[in-house]
């Protein structure tokens, strides 16, 4: 098996196009962040302020941080919010890697059929599907649980479709020497698959992470008390019949995006670029 | 009475012990060893698949066929007095102009955002790629706005459309005067009304949409590039190909998996679309005059603004009908052209 | 033996324990999250909870942009509130799936209820039974600057819709195209539908609706010299733009928060936000009238009504009827307006003059006694009708002829297939 160096590291010296790849990144960077930036500062601006169209306050406040903070339930909709990620996002890179290995890395029949079966269950909204999935938590005990708030999000077949395409990036040979070598099936996908797609793990991750941060209507319907709501269930409560605390949403927004953020910039190598280990005889 | 061979008690066939054939044995071994080749293999991705086919079927596609069959039926509270209606709200569905409309504009909303979110997610992963000094940077404001809460999200960018005070149109303002004072009056452009005007609204909406999602397009190319190994680029330079070249026969052709996914998972998330729409004109939601309204907005307000479920059951298998086919014809079309 | 003791003891205990958890009734209230009604809930509920031991109140309150989402998807289960506070234009399709229930004739007598309550509150009835009861009930007024007014050299809020034009263009500021101010906040998807539909159009001399609500009656020439008017303030006399402030409270934002706004119509629910936000001389006024004087408002509530859950055994349709109707008593609405500032809904309230002078309260009191409350079969479709066409007018030039009768269609379908059903 041999390391092949991947496309990560250009080794050229800075020539005219990569002049003009930095000139068209910082002007997309203007585009990309400025909404991002207006969000963040408007969280350190009285709500008076947030209504005038200047970028940066006049008066710098922690006002509607503490707010959200010590006077609202914030900390608990985080650690909420923390925890149905984090189960959901172990059960995701588990079970999305292991089916999408097995529908492009394992022969039987059936295969195309389990995969469409899977990528259909993306195409009904889930708007429809909380009715018989409250119903079902009611008889359950699910109600107010936090196994309540994750199981919709366990497998998501988005999940399996982008660890199916990564899996099929991989070299059949591969996996068919390991064979050879007396690999337990679950060992070539354990030992072998999984270490090469990492990449796609890690944004598997990210995405999942992310989108059970955002998730807004079963998590507001499934939990009954105020101690279960999440971040975006709490988040809501600022938008009143009468008025809209903006400020509020633009703290507890940046509140609950920069960890994320953090995280992604710190571990973006790992994320996106992983170390790609393509083995090939040779 | 006869027996099947598997009905058969334990004790009346002590096959093990029974003198064989001498060629038994081996030709056992060689029918396991046959069935193990074609076999085996199918067995354990069966035992692999066991739990989350359960799942699926238990809680995707169990729901999804109750709220199909709610379609047959006047929506009650309480399921015995659900009347049953047959097909009645699908042909109510056909002479609907309100889904007629949330038709077109939901493909509208397709054709515009999944070919724009392809493209720029594309380049701007090749961009990223080809600079190394504050790549992680740049990395991480391009993902920023996927990871921006939708409220936030509609807040500003409905601040920065805004016909009287937003940036937009300030800047339109401000081109207008520059060019008058040039003696260009003619390459003047008058303000606009963006959200507001029933023509401009829906390729607004589609603008906010490809810029929040493009952070995700970007980190699934970036991580498909990944896995290009150079050796190849390394081979196409020596052959002589150049930049371009190099992209179109050695990248595009090995990214094809990761294109064929972000093709259908934004076709199918953009054919859902509803988060974008409903918070950017929160107190006319698919406005104005049904401007931007999609067909996964009319099917919520139906269900939770006016409580028929029914009926929005039924927009919902609509829904998934169309959804189905357009990703059964991308699949087609995508997948067929790369052999692996 | 010393060991039995407690056993037996510990038996006898858990079995008077039990019988008192057994004859407690536990019943559960819904209502949107808003921290002074929450506040209000919970102190009636111990007040409640303090007068009937045997009871047990749990308030869940949930975020009010998704409140009948929660009930929408909730109530099919069989759990949830027993008692549910609902919006009085929903009544109709909750009604007609099945999620709220008469209230029952054991513990409520209809005819007794029409003298207690406000006449308005009659829209909370269907076939002579009341469905629910509000603890506070909403009317329309005229929120305005008086620092922007002063500085306009105005004297006063306008008493007629003429004069209220001529304000508001001395009120109305743009720079090139912009509008920088506002003089009237208009705002088809915030109140503004019912000001066209209850207040205008009555005043200009038609109906909106045949007595049993059965037809749309406004594609009059009354009505349409309303609807002219309406959308001639930004088509023709230019004091107002549409989504002038962008936002969910786009026009309530721009007159509390940024002051470019001289005049809102609003209803009493905005008391609180304006009170707490407005950092200037502000006041309400009566909404203006015609030459001719006749004084028309749009009156609404949200009202406490019982969910099939609590029909499921006596016992709890007891305790749940019991509480309903203490939370619409004469002393839960003394607590109501003053700690969540709302209106009582309650005739023998409403007529005191303390209440009638004040200088907030007064002008949505006073209006009370001639508000309307719509008949909504289906509330957002009939919203949406009127926003739609108000928008084909302003923002597709179409004539205000055409879109108004298109209106009265679509409208008479709804109210056809709601009645159809």
């Amino acid at each position: 098996m041999v390391e092949l160096e991947t496309f990560g590291e250009p080794r050229r010296r800075p020539t005219a196009a990569t002049v003009v790849a930095y000139v068209l990144l910082t002007l997309g960077t203007v585009v990309m962040f400025f909404p991002f930036v207006w969000m963040l500062l408007s969280a350190f601006k009285p709500i008076r302020e947030i209504f005038q169209l200047t970028l940066l306050p006049h008066t710098w406040t922690l006002d509607n941080f503490r707010q959200v903070l010590f006077q609202t339930a914030f900390p608990r909709w985080f650690l909420n919010s923390l925890v149905v990620a984090a189960i959901s996002t172990v059960s995701v890179l588990f079970f999305c890697s292991l089916v999408g290995y097995t529908l492009t890395r394992l022969r039987f029949p059936g295969r195309d059929l389990v995969f469409l079966i899977i990528l259909s269950t993306l195409m009904v909204p889930t708007e429809m599907l909380v009715i018989p999935w409250y119903v079902m938590s009611t008889q359950y005990g699910w109600v107010n649980t936090y196994w309540g708030l994750a199981f919709p999000g366990l497998i998501p077949a988005f999940g399996v479709f982008l660890m199916r395409q990564f899996f099929q990036t991989l070299p059949r040979d591969l996996f068919d020497a390991g064979r050879v070598d007396g690999v337990s099936e679950f060992g070539l996908f354990w030992r072998i698959g999984l270490p090469l797609v990492r990449p796609g793990l890690a944004a598997l991750g990210i995405f999942n992470f992310v989108g059970n941060w955002n998730a807004f209507l079963w998590p507001l319907i499934i939990a009954k008390s105020a101690s279960m709501r999440t971040v975006p269930v709490g988040v809501a409560l600022f938008s009143g019949e009468a008025s809209t605390a903006w400020n509020l949403i633009m703290a507890a927004s940046a509140l609950a995006i920069v960890p994320v953020l953090l995280v992604f910039f710190v571990f973006q190598r790992q994320i996106i670029e992983g170390v790609v280990l393509t083995g090939v005889k040779g | 009475m006869r027996r099947r061979p598997h009905d058969a008690p334990r004790s009346s066939a002590p096959r093990s012990s029974a003198p064989r054939p001498p060629d038994a044995p081996d030709r056992s071994r060689r029918r396991r060893r046959a069935l193990s080749l074609s076999t085996r293999e199918a067995i354990w991705a069966y035992v692999f698949l066991l739990l989350p086919l359960a799942f699926y079927a238990f809680l995707r596609i169990y729901p999804a066929i109750q709220s199909f069959d709610l379609s047959l039926h006047r929506w009650h509270v309480d399921p015995a007095q659900r009347t049953f209606l047959g097909l009645a709200y699908y042909r109510e569905l056909i002479g609907d102009p309100k889904l007629h409309r949330a038709l077109t504009n939901t493909l509208l909303y397709a054709a515009i955002v999944v070919p724009s979110q392809l493209v720029l997610g594309l380049g701007i992963a090749v961009l990223l790629q080809s600079v190394r000094r504050l790549r992680p940077l740049f990395r991480a404001i391009y993902f920023s706005p996927y990871v921006t809460p939708a409220a936030a999200v509609a807040w500003v960018w409905g601040w920065m459309y805004s016909v009287n005070f937003g940036v937009f149109n300030t800047a339109l303002i401000a081109w207008s005067d520059f060019v008058t004072r040039l003696g260009l009056a003619w390459l003047s452009i008058p303000p606009q009304a963006f959200l507001s005007d029933p023509k401009q609204a829906l390729p607004s909406v589609a603008a906010v949409v490809v810029w929040q999602q493009l952070g995700f397009q970007v980190v699934i190319f970036l991580a498909g590039l990944q896995g290009v190994p150079r050796m190849f680029y390394d081979a196409a330079a020596i052959d002589g190909a150049n930049a371009f070249q190099r992209f179109r026969f050695v990248t595009l052709p090995l990214l094809n998996p990761v294109m064929v996914f972000s093709v259908i998972i934004s076709t199918i998330a953009t054919l859902q679309l509803f988060d974008q729409v409903v918070n950017i004109n929160f107190t006319d939601q698919g406005g104005p005059l049904n401007a931007t309204l999609t067909i996964a907005l009319y099917m919520y307000q139906l269900a939770f603004s006016r409580f028929q479920i029914g009926y929005a059951s039924a927009v919902t298998v609509l829904l998934f009908v169309l959804i189905l086919t357009v990703t059964l014809i991308q699949l087609r079309l995508l997948q067929r052209r790369v052999e692996y | 033996m010393r060991r039995s003791l407690v056993v037996l003891a510990l038996i006898l205990g858990a079995s008077v324990g039990f019988q008192a958890f057994a004859q407690k009734t536990t019943i559960t209230y819904w209502q949107y999250a808003y921290d002074t009604r929450v506040q209000a809930m919970t102190e009636l509920i111990q007040q409640f909870e303090q007068a009937n031991p045997d009871i047990t109140v749990k308030q869940e309150t949930f975020p009010y942009n998704a409140y009948q989402q929660q009930v929408a998807a909730s109530l099919p289960a069989g759990q949830g509130a027993d008692v549910v506070q609902l919006y009085y234009g929903w009544l109709d399709t909750w009604l007609r799936s099945g999620y709220v229930e008469a209230l029952p004739s054991q513990y409520f007598d209809a005819a007794a209820l029409d003298s207690e309550f406000i006449p308005m509150v009659e829209a909370a009835k269907r076939n002579g039974q009341y469905y629910g009861l509000p603890t506070a009930v909403r009317s329309l007024a005229l929120f305005y600057n008086k620092d922007m007014f002063k500085a306009a050299g105005i004297d006063g809020p306008p008493a007629t819709w003429d004069q209220f034009v001529q304000d508001a263009k001395a009120l109305t500021k743009r720079t090139g195209s912009r509008f920088t101010q506002e003089g009237f906040g208009i705002a088809p998807n915030g109140q503004g539908h019912n000001l066209l539909r209850e207040v205008l159009i009555r005043q200009f001399g038609g109906q909106p609706y045949s007595a049993d609500g059965s037809t749309v009656t406004y594609d009059s020439e009354a009505g349409l010299k309303a609807f002219e008017f309406y959308t001639g303030l930004v088509t023709k006399d230019q004091v107002a733009v549409l989504n002038f402030v962008p936002g969910d409270n786009g026009y309530r934002d721009g007159f509390i928060q940024l002051q470019n706004i001289a005049m809102i119509v609003d209803g009493s629910f905005a008391i609180g936000s304006v009170k707490a936000g407005a950092k200037f001389d502000w006041g309400v006024a009566e909404l203006p009238t015609l030459a001719n004087g006749v004084k028309s408002d749009f009156g609404s509530f949200w009202m406490n009504g019982l969910t099939p859950n609590a029909f499921k055994d006596p016992a709890k349709l007891e305790a749940a009827s019991k509480f309903l109707k203490f939370v619409t008593s004469p002393d839960a609405m003394k607590l109501w307006l003053n700690v969540v500032g709302e209106l009582p809904a309650r005739a023998s309230l409403v007529d005191d003059p303390t209440l009638a002078s004040d200088p907030v309260y007064g002008p949505f009191i006073k209006s009370l006694a001639y508000s309307h409350a719509t008949q909504f079969v289906d509330e957002s479709a009939q919203r949406q009708v009127f926003m739609d066409a108000v928008n084909r007018v302003i923002l597709e030039n179409q004539a205000p002829a055409a879109s108004w009768a298109q209106a009265a269609k679509e409208e008479q379908a709804i109210l056809d297939k709601a009645k159809s059903q």
